[in-house]
């Protein structure tokens, strides 16, 4: 025993004898089977932290328009600019635009369970396949809109 | 429960330290809860604002991009955008570094160093969006 907190995993099986508790594994792994809810959930959380990093990239973006003007030029902002549009920016975006539209389409669907709607079990799987489809949607028809602007 | 039943024994199982503390109760939880729905209910129709003007702004060179910022609707939304997603990211921040740091003292750390980052990235954002609306 190398952690006194062991003491409280030891248990005695139907036989009496002395045994180490199971636990209950991680919810990701070979030890479940895919579920919606618990996907959804943690995608919600990853997606919500990849936009935290992307906000970086707003304010960057943000910031160096700001810095140009008549005396400094537009240098810095067309530095942003041009790896925004390199293969490696448009992958950033491509990435950020996925993840905007998950957390808002996931957003609804967790501000409707706030409500008291959509909370028995084959709501949630019917909500969780239609974010995943709405993602879809979205994000193809922002980069097809996207590349018939530019 | 009917009335004619034993009053129930009301037990804590909450440490003095603990309830010195103010851990545990909804003391600030549910004003943090509240706030995080009602930024998400704000970033609604923000983040679609937000999406429209990435794709008005495509390719854009610089007097465009402050052209656009120098119009009054458009550096309002941007400045509530720009509160609304910063209060938002901060909110869920701390929700993430408590469920992951159990340590009291790093997660105090941990939140306090994120939160400040978050902060001085919402006043350099819209302190640019300013100055692209006054210039």
């Amino acid at each position: 025993m190398k952690d006194v907190r062991e003491a409280l995993m030891i248990g005695r099986n139907s036989e009496g004898d002395l045994v180490r508790r199971p636990v209950s594994p991680f919810m990701l792994g070979s030890a479940y089977r895919f579920q919606m809810s618990s996907a959804t959930s943690i995608l919600h959380r990853i997606s919500g932290s990849a936009l935290g990093v992307g906000s970086l990239l707003l304010t960057l973006w943000l910031v160096s328009a700001a810095m140009g003007d008549a005396a400094m030029g537009d240098a810095a902002f067309s530095v942003v600019q041009a790896f925004l549009a390199s293969w490696i920016g448009l992958l950033v975006l491509f990435g950020f635009t996925a993840a905007l539209f998950y957390h808002f389409c996931n957003g609804i669907r967790h501000l409707a369970w706030d409500v008291g709607r959509g909370f028995d079990l084959p709501a949630m799987q019917r909500s969780g396949r239609l974010v995943f489809v709405a993602t879809v949607i979205l994000t193809v028809a922002f980069w097809a809109i996207a590349f018939m602007v530019w | 429960m009917s009335t004619s039943d034993k009053p129930a024994r009301v037990t804590t199982r909450r440490s003095g330290l603990s309830r010195a503390r103010g851990l545990g109760s909804a003391k600030a939880g549910s004003a943090h809860w509240w706030a995080q729905r009602a930024s998400s209910i704000a970033l609604l129709p923000l983040s679609l604002y937000f999406v429209a003007s990435v794709i008005l702004l495509l390719g854009a060179d610089h007097a465009r991009v402050a052209a656009y910022m120098a119009m009054p609707w458009n550096s309002a939304l941007f400045l509530a955008l720009i509160a609304a997603m910063f209060y938002h990211l901060a909110l869920g921040v701390q929700v993430i570094v408590e469920d992951y740091v159990p340590n009291e003292t790093k997660r105090l750390a941990t939140i306090l160093v994120l939160k400040g980052v978050i902060l001085f990235l919402a006043l350099a954002s819209a302190i640019a969006v300013l100055k692209l609306a006054f210039s």
